[in-house]
């Protein structure tokens, strides 16, 4: 048994300490957002965030995550009460299959976190290591720009920022 | 330009040269007496090095040139690995502006395309060749090494030729550079005629009658264009190759450059056959895939005639054969085999259960190089005393290729602290490297993270295309 | 965490009382309309014919739309919705949709070939059209008064005097359950609310805030989950596999082995991973495949036996040419490549076998794994749920098929598998190689006088139908035989789809070599033959253009009738800014390409401006703008997305992919071995101009852009290089030599 803070909540979690986040997030914590795509960490669709930053959740072993915060992609907002960032998801209609779109909205908001104003160029940079197969890149970026908006003007107390626990 | 005027000059500094090369490594003050005593020689100097400016030509056009010049000078221009320098990440090809880190401070490489402004589309022929041979501008100012004039004083007539009609052809980018950042007395250039006086030697590059053509070629390759010295060889207090070190190991970027001389680490000793494979691909399954500034210079070979590769590698086998360093455990083939078996029952310890996770899903599921990760035993990272490539790759990864076949590696600086980090690093060398643990590994981790981002922001457009082909 | 939410018709039945009549798809089925009874019914009408197939409104008044199409991402599920809503006067949110099961929805075969909205789209337009009409007599007859006085809003009927009632209240026992009519009295596309409007998709929210949304989110009570170990290659044989290690692993509940096929079963996902590869290194094959070299697949497909076929001739001996050009193209194998590995969960409750899947085709599905399990195909129910995007038959119906064989061998409880991404890249069935040779002569003017075009390809569908399609079912021990290739018939086609030239020319004659032997799995992927065919057509056509010396817009339109195919070509110029005699920026260049997807269903043209490194090779789509027309838009945001979409895709194809391959395995196996397109490669945008045709049928479009998209990037490389590449993908490596040499 070990403890896992996901979601700013404490999990209390019966797996091996070289299963991957992944697993114990799906399998465990019952938490959907992020996917399996290649368990080898070249597609991102498992990303989630580890204390501020994007973490490929298939190839980090839960050993590591003692004493950390992980926050997926339910940890942000709901559908009732979305953050900025899904908000602009839904708005720009950023989704095919959608498949894939849970880990680019983790790895933007990692992106969001440490530089509220990214350009262009830098968010094409970072969305790098994550894949889509629908070709829904150009909406991804115009809902990342949104989002960078969104979140400028949100109202503080409206709006929380639920991944930083 | 006479080949003996800079030579001249060398002579008559004799016993200096003796001095400096036999104090790196020795305390600063030292050196800074010895950087005073430079300075001054080489104000002394200043007369007798100067040179004239050589004048401006009207652009020649592109269609001046004839096609199989151009296009042998492309090759010669892969060999020497001359975009990795002069093309900057998102920047025309061959404009410059690369920052190039020296102990010193930073360089920014020059524009080389035939720009007639800001770039070479004014030099005659005549000033591209004395920059190549003596490092001077066309206007007569005198280059900083970091153009590696010193390996490039030795490449033929024909071959300068060649690469001026290459990079002459190649479309002009108006593309100015930013002021060099460099501290006293380096930043004045005079400096550098001194350190040529010291350190540029135009001897050519001799025929060993001894040896095979193919040799031969190799050396001529190796000293000269491929200048390969330039980072394996380490470098003394004031920037020159350590003459009695040749091949021993440098420094480039923020990663080491493995020796290459009998003092290599690799597990399993080079061969001219794996030299050539790995050179012309990128990987070798007993050696593994290059990585940071070395894939540049794969990338490039791939590109470059199949004589020349197998040339570089059979004069750089030669300068790696001899009796291993005496700290240089071979393993057997057996233990190689050994190390392989799945990593069950390896207890709790933390590094292990992290590799368990993290490392084994890829390199240790029986793929084939140059995608599933060499096999650890077998890894000249986890076996080398400097253990900065090993975390360079474990931090930052293997990032993908645009639209190419290469294998992909992710980072793990964002979900690994340094503690966790250590504690792989010392696993991968206990099991695999089975060498001493490193000492000051955490600082040494501290240290790559530091410089990490600085490193991304310079890393290159192009890389290779592994073949896989068997 | 349940299911995705799926209807139960019992239970529905149970809470309807006597309202709702009995589910009329079997009797449907049993009473299909002879091909020459009377007109053709409208879209699935034809095959479903009852209204109630389509439409239901329970007691409770909630309504409910039926369709056999799956959501695979194009955003079916809202334009569907969108189309009821508008036709029965409901609003949005007060609709229901039942995508394919087959225990409740109409047998509408494949969502594929862009017909989602012809077939199903138009059949649910008319029956919901039909259903209010339906509605509407029957609230005459109740107030007494004439049908034309009556108006309908939000889901009930009112008179002029302020009498209302409820559909809720009308509906009533057969009311619903009467055959279609050829006709229906649609809406004038200019009261549209709904259709023609930019509806927010219905799926979007769940998928960004981590909600159930695919299979692979399903957690069934008691769900186990398995892995499948596959062989090496095709045809490997399992010679020997000690199993007592892997069994005695923690978590594992199950070995299964019937001949080649080899899965385990644990109670946990990871484990079940660790079990696989344990069992993995136990197993041991003896490998026979031969496969071809993949360097030489031009002369591999050639020089393979193939049915012949003249598919289009037309002479006029007065048209001769004066100058001839020749051309040979061709494409390599290519991956479907989803995101998400396959994926299914199975469950056998007393002789029953429930698949969930992500399968194209349920009915199909279902009739290939009754026949593996040698069940009734009436004890066999599959239902639909979304899983990752797949773009033609992936391993979405192997993976149901591993997972009903799984569920077989332990009754009661759900399993669920999901394949490793090795087992996608190297099992899923490509998209087939092709090769194609051209050839025609332009006359005095410049117009094309004769056009000659041959295509060499696989068939294009290796579906199911019969368990021989499936991966588990040629696996096992009493296995079934891969069943004969057929080529796909015309009009639509599969490697002659869109082979036979849109444009007029005076003489043509249009071969189709069929080849039957498969050295590599193929199957459907988007497009099918369309992609290679009208990227060869299109990159031809601005080969002509050039010889004779004409811009390649004006060239097209001067060999085309088609009046809505010369209106997208126009837009699509007139929003790039196409001008004759443009020059592009250095290492710039611009090109054109437009086709009619199949030549029946919706029109698209696409201009491109791509920038070249010719120090690397490296290619770089800037921009692009399309202009399709895909007859009445239900949903223009939905439609530019699929465009959008396709134009990336494509370059992703395009550019860079090939299936590789030595000579006995797949070599590409993951994203290091089959790179596809990443952000670095995202043009800066993309525009869609979308001609929408109020009135006229829905036209499909999932598919139009991906031929398009490939020659209009090829044509634009060969403007900016002055070199043209023939052989797909457009690698960085082949477009630095073509510039070096």
């Amino acid at each position: 048994m070990m403890t896992l803070k996901v979601n700013g909540r404490d999990h209390q979690v019966d797996a091996d300490p070289d299963t991957p986040l992944l697993y114990v997030l799906r399998d465990d914590i019952k938490l959907n957002a992020a996917k399996f795509g290649c368990g080898l960490g070249q597609c991102g669709s498992c990303t989630v965030i580890v204390d501020g930053r994007a973490v490929l959740s298939c190839v980090t072993p839960v050993v590591l995550l003692g004493g950390k915060q992980v926050t997926t992609l339910e940890g942000l907002g709901t559908v009732a009460e979305p953050a900025p960032i899904q908000r602009a998801f839904m708005e720009e209609q950023a989704a095919q299959c959608g498949y894939c779109i849970a880990g680019m909205m983790m790895r933007a908001q990692a992106l969001l976190l440490r530089n509220p104003k990214p350009t262009d160029a830098q968010i094409r940079a970072e969305l790098e290591p994550n894949l889509c197969r629908c070709g829904t890149h150009m909406r991804i970026l115009r809902a990342v720009h949104r989002a960078a908006r969104l979140m400028d003007t949100a109202d503080a107390s409206s709006v929380t920022d639920r991944s930083v626990p | 330009m006479g080949p003996n005027d800079t030579g001249g000059m060398a002579l008559t500094h004799g016993p200096i040269i003796v001095q400096f090369t036999g104090m790196a490594g020795k305390s600063p003050i030292i050196t800074g007496v010895v950087v005073a005593v430079l300075i001054a020689g080489a104000a002394a100097a200043f007369a007798a090095t100067w040179r004239p400016s050589i004048a401006t030509v009207e652009p020649p056009r592109p269609d001046s040139f004839d096609p199989a010049l151009v296009k042998r000078g492309r090759a010669l221009a892969a060999i020497g690995n001359c975009n990795t320098c002069h093309t900057i990440r998102g920047g025309g090809n061959y404009a410059g502006g690369v920052p190039v880190p020296t102990p010193f401070g930073t360089v920014f490489s020059s524009n080389i395309t035939p720009d007639a402004e800001t770039g070479i589309g004014r030099w005659p022929e005549e000033a591209f060749v004395r920059a190549m041979r003596t490092g001077v501008s066309r206007d007569g100012h005198h280059l900083y090494p970091t153009f590696p004039y010193d390996h490039f004083t030795h490449i033929s007539d024909a071959d300068d030729r060649a690469l001026y009609a290459f990079l002459m052809t190649r479309q002009p980018v108006h593309a100015s550079l930013p002021e060099n950042q460099l501290s006293f007395p380096v930043s004045q250039r005079p400096a550098i005629a001194g350190w040529k006086l010291l350190y540029l030697r135009r001897d050519g590059v001799h025929l060993d009658g001894t040896k095979s053509a193919e040799w031969n070629r190799g050396a001529y390759l190796v000293k000269g264009l491929a200048h390969c010295g330039a980072c394996h060889t380490p470098r003394n207090a004031l920037g020159a190759e350590r003459v009695n070190a040749q091949f021993a190991g440098g420094d480039v970027d923020n990663w080491h450059a493995y020796a290459l001389n009998d003092s290599s680490h690799s597990p399993l000793p080079w061969d001219a056959d794996a030299l050539y494979a790995y050179l012309r691909r990128g990987w070798h399954p007993d050696h593994g895939t290059a990585r940071g500034p070395m894939a540049d210079v794969v990338s490039n070979l791939s590109s470059v005639p199949d004589n020349d590769v197998r040339a570089i590698a059979v004069y750089m086998a030669d300068m790696s054969g001899g009796v291993p360093a005496p700290d240089r455990e071979r393993p057997a083939r057996a233990s190689v085999a050994q190390a392989q078996s799945p990593s069950t029952g390896q207890g709790a310890a933390a590094g292990a259960t992290i590799y368990a996770a993290a490392c084994a899903s890829c390199h240790e599921t029986g793929r084939p190089l140059p995608y599933g990760g060499v096999n650890l035993a077998l890894s000249t990272a986890i076996a080398s005393p400097d253990p900065r490539n090993l975390i360079n790759i474990v931090l930052s990864g293997i990032d993908a290729v645009e639209g190419e076949r290469g294998p992909i590696m992710p980072g793990f600086s964002d979900s690994m602290d340094d503690t966790q980090m250590v504690a792989l690093l010392s696993f991968l060398r206990a099991r695999f490297g089975k060498q001493p643990a490193w000492s000051d590994l955490d600082k040494t981790v501290r240290e790559a993270r530091s410089t990490q981002a600085a490193s991304l922001s310079t890393s290159p457009q192009l890389r290779t295309v592994p073949d896989d082909s068997k | 965490m349940n299911a995705p939410v799926v209807i139960d018709r019992r239970t529905v039945l149970a809470g309807a009382g006597a309202l709702i009549v009995s589910f009329s798809l079997r009797r449907a089925l049993a009473q299909q309309p002879k091909p020459d009874q009377g007109p053709k019914l409208p879209g699935s009408l034809a095959r479903s014919p009852y209204l109630d197939s389509w439409i239901r409104i329970d007691a409770d008044g909630t309504i409910t739309v039926f369709t056999g199409k799956v959501e695979l991402g194009q955003g079916f599920k809202t334009a569907f919705r969108q189309i009821a809503a508008e036709e029965l006067d409901v609003d949005f949110d007060a609709l229901n949709v039942v995508t394919a099961d087959t225990k409740l929805t109409a047998n509408e075969g494949y969502t594929s070939g862009s017909h989602s909205m012809q077939d199903s789209g138009t059949a649910i337009q008319h029956a919901a059209a039909q259903a209010r009409a339906l509605l509407v007599a029957e609230a005459a007859k109740r107030f007494e008064l004439p049908a034309e006085t009556l108006r309908t809003e939000n889901a009930a009927v009112s008179a002029p005097d302020g009498r209302r009632l409820t559909y809720r209240e009308l509906v009533a026992g057969d009311l619903l359950h009467v055959q279609a009519q050829s006709t229906s009295n649609l809406k004038d596309p200019a009261a549209f609310r709904v259709m023609g409007h930019k509806v927010p998709r219905v799926d979007i929210p769940a998928k960004v805030t981590g909600g159930a949304a695919y299979v692979q989110d399903m957690r069934l009570p008691g769900m186990v989950h398995a892995r499948v170990v596959r062989p090496p290659s095709y045809g490997a044989q399992l010679t020997e596999c000690d199993t007592a290690a892997v069994e005695k692993m923690p978590g594992v509940v199950k070995i299964v082995r019937d001949g080649n096929f080899l899965a385990v079963v644990a109670e946990k996902e990871f484990p079940a991973v660790k079990a696989m590869n344990a069992l993995a290194a136990a197993a041991k094959w003896k490998e026979s495949a031969k496969l071809p070299k993949q360097d030489d697949l031009t002369r591999v497909l050639t020089g393979l036996p193939s049915q012949d076929s003249t598919i289009f001739e037309r002479s006029d001996p007065s048209a001769t040419g004066a100058k001839t050009l020749e051309a040979s193209y061709s494409r390599p194998y290519q991956s479907h490549g989803s995101i998400g590995p396959s994926c299914a969960v199975a469950q056998l409750v007393d002789g029953a076998m429930t698949v969930w899947t992500h399968t194209q085709g349920v009915y199909p599905d279902r009739q290939g794994i009754a026949e593996m399990l040698s069940m009734p195909p009436a004890s066999v129910r599959l239902i639909h749920v979304e899983g990752s995007g797949c773009y033609g038959h992936n391993g979405a119906d192997d993976a149901a098929a591993d997972a009903a064989l799984i569920a077989r061998a332990i009754p009661g409880r759900p399993v669920r598998v999901q394949w490793m991404r090795e087992q996608e890249h190297a099992w899923e069935p490509y998209g087939p190689a092709m090769v194609t040779k051209l050839k025609a002569s332009l006359d005095a003017n410049g117009k094309i006088a004769d056009w000659s075009f041959a295509v060499w390809s696989n068939t294009h569908s290796m579906r199911p139908g019969g368990a021989g399609a499936l991966l588990a079912a040629q696996h096992m021990a009493q296995s079934f035989a891969v069943p004969a290739p057929k080529p796909l018939p015309l009009p639509e086609g599969g490697g002659d789809r869109n082979a036979i030239p849109i444009y007029t020319f005076p003489n043509a004659h249009v071969v189709h070599h069929f080849i039957p032997a498969m050295p590599l799995r193929v199957s459907a992927m988007r497009a099918l033959g369309a992609y290679h065919n009208v990227f060869s057509i299109e990159s031809f056509m601005d080969e002509l253009a050039a010889l004779a010396g004409a811009d390649p817009v004006q060239f097209r339109l001067d060999h085309l009738g088609d009046k809505r195919g010369r209106e997208v070509i126009e837009k699509a110029a007139q929003g790039f800014g196409w001008t004759r005699g443009q020059t592009a920026p250095l290492n710039r260049g611009y090109g054109f390409a437009f086709a009619r997807y199949k030549n029946l269903a919706a029109y698209c043209a696409i201009a491109s401006e791509v920038e070249i490194n010719r120090e690397t090779g490296r290619a770089r789509l800037v921009r692009a703008v399309a202009a399709v027309d895909a007859g009445q838009v239900v949903n223009p945001d939905g439609l530019a997305n699929q465009i959008e979409g396709a134009i990336v895709q494509s370059t992703s194809w395009t550019l860079y992919e090939t299936v590789s391959f030595d000579e006995t395995r797949i070599t590409s196996i993951d994203w290091q071995t089959y790179p596809i397109l990443r952000f670095n490669a995202v043009p800066e945008r993309i525009d869609v101009h979308i001609i929408n045709r109020p009135g006229q049928p829905f036209l499909g479009s999932g598919e139009t852009g991906q031929g398009p998209a490939a020659a209009s990037l090829a044509n634009a490389i060969a403007n900016a290089t002055g070199k043209r590449l023939r052989d797909l993908p457009l690698s960085r490596k082949r477009i630095k030599d073509a510039i070096d040499a």
